[in-house]
């Protein structure tokens, strides 16, 4: 049951906010439909379709609510009575056996859109669309409960006090607001798949909400080829999960990974999706290159086998399409393989000189990577120790910092 | 919803503005006012004049105290604003990026707050 109000609460909040006019009075419904539905499921059985009964129940709670709110205050029930006029046909007509629309795509993009906080859009997309409690976004965000209640709080009172739409955005804005979109969900996989602070270096069930947030997001805008991408770019770098930590959860890197235990039927799904999405959208966009980039690791049965020169070709793109300093250094790594570190070292040095990046620590573990292989072990594990002290994630610190006292003796 | 459209620029540019480039500039915020007026959501709107006209008003215990200039040193001022009247944030968004101060300098969207 726990596992249905999860599959269903976007879908619910998204037809109950437009109807209600109210993501707050939505929740609230809902949370008292799924308090019913905990009494009379287990004696009453499962009924046909939990989700048209779930939205109704949650209805007919809000019009016991806002009748109830009527008789309190004046000013408010002005609002409802607009409300019940706008929508009353639709409240009224609505019964358990309603096939209800999908309207999570409005929901997603008004989760994630532009006027809300950066730091509000990942806990408020888990909680809307994916259906996950604050406590599970805290214990996958590593934040307070209080902080992300807060942050939650916040970007619903914008989303009313704005009028953010629930809804798509006018067809002019949809690419630029699906990059929004999409970005919300890497950083949410991100944040799962190298997971700052000491809880170990993953944490799978946030990568694996990520993941279906974004075959969600495919199957509603199934024509637009980057969340297709994005897809097939977390399910490949998902496939490599059990292998990139030790027995002691330790960082493991991809050359020196266990390559039998990647998840192959994870990686023909994943290599599958990135030919669909290379197919759909010619120039690739920005996640289907770094997707593709995926596949090529994903198709090497051994380090050595791996294609540098396409992997460096791909880069080569991508940083033409987003000419960041982060692209910058991920070719600088595949320049090494191809050409060899010292011309990737003067690429490297040339990137720390940037003030954004002096504090970035995967450029100084590239770096130190790259003066090992030179012969130039003092250097290297000075670099070590200063990607040890600059990186979030306790697990990749404790890796860093052995590389470069290995050096050292 | 209403929303107050903050127009922010660099102002010291007008010190080196040749008279063409004013005629454009009134041109240009010409056509937008006339396009939002023509779609139906123009509500009002000033241009101001420039910063250092302004006087700041504080009331402290009682006690008036006034300073010169606006309340915020940045080198952005605000140089006008409109109001519009629109449905959601995004169509107010959609307004004030035509705005042709958003080209040099940043708009400030804001909701109006609606006492009813």
């Amino acid at each position: 049951m726990a596992r249905v109000f999860r599959e269903e609460y976007g879908r619910a909040v998204a037809t109950l906010a437009r109807i209600l006019g109210d993501i707050d009075r939505a929740e609230d419904a809902l949370q008292e439909a799924f308090a019913v539905a905990t009494v009379r499921w287990p004696a009453e059985g499962t009924p046909r379709r939990p989700l048209a009964w779930i939205v109704t129940t949650a209805r007919n709670r809000a019009i016991d609510a806002i009748r109830a709110e009527r008789t309190r205050s004046g000013s408010e029930a002005a609002r409802h009575r607009l409300l019940e006029d706008t929508a009353s046909d639709e409240l009224d007509s609505l019964t358990t056996e309603t096939p209800i629309p999908d309207e999570r795509l409005g929901l997603i993009f008004a989760c994630c859109h532009p006027s809300l906080a950066l730091d509000a859009r990942v806990p408020l997309t888990l909680r809307l669309v994916a259906g996950l409690t604050v406590p599970e976004i805290g214990r996958g965000l590593l934040l307070p409960e209080a902080t992300v209640a807060q942050r939650l709080v916040r970007a619903k009172r914008k989303i009313r006090d704005a009028a953010i739409p629930i809804g798509e955005p006018p067809a002019d804005e949809l690419p630029e607001r699906i990059g929004g979109v999409l970005a919300v969900l890497y950083l949410t996989y991100s944040e799962g798949y190298v997971a700052t602070g000491d809880a170990g270096l993953r944490r799978d069930a946030l990568a694996e909400e990520a993941i279906r947030l974004a075959r969600v997001l495919h199957q509603l805008i199934p024509d637009e080829a980057e969340p297709l991408a994005l897809l097939a770019l977390m399910t490949l770098h998902h496939a490599r999960r059990a292998a990139r930590t030790d027995a002691a959860g330790g960082l493991v890197l991809l050359p020196d990974q266990d390559r039998g235990l990647w998840d192959r039927e994870a990686i023909a799904q994943g290599l599958a999706l990135v030919e669909r999405a290379l197919r759909m959208r010619r120039p690739a966009g920005p996640y289907a290159l770094q997707a593709a980039i995926a596949a090529v690791h994903a198709e090497a049965e051994r380090p050595e086998d791996t294609d540098w020169p396409q992997v460096l070709a791909l880069y080569d793109v991508l940083l033409r399409v987003t000419p960041t300093p982060v692209v910058a250094l991920n070719r600088a790594v595949a320049l090494a393989e191809v050409h060899g570190p010292a011309d990737a070292l003067d690429e490297v040095e040339a990137l720390a000189e940037l003030e954004a990046m002096a504090g970035w620590a995967p450029l100084h573990a590239a770096r130190a990577d790259m003066l090992r292989r030179l012969g130039r072990p003092e250097e290297a594990a000075a670099a070590y120790r200063r990607a040890a002290e600059l990186t979030g994630s306790a697990a990749q610190s404790a890796f860093l910092a052995a590389r470069g006292e290995a050096l050292g003796s | 919803m209403r929303y107050l459209l903050l127009i922010y620029g660099d102002e010291s540019a007008y010190a080196t503005a040749t008279p063409e480039d004013m005629q454009n500039e009134i041109a240009a915020y010409g056509a937008f006012s006339e396009a939002i007026t023509a779609e139906g959501i123009m509500r009002g709107g000033e241009a101001l004049q420039l910063s250092d006209t302004a006087t700041t008003v504080r009331v402290r215990e009682g006690e008036t105290l006034l300073s010169d200039g606006p309340f915020a040193e940045t080198h952005e001022q605000l140089g006008g604003y409109y109001i519009v009247e629109c449905d959601t944030v995004d169509e107010a968004i959609g307004a004030a990026k035509r705005i042709p101060g958003a080209q040099s300098g940043s708009v400030e969207v804001r909701p109006i707050m609606e006492f009813d």
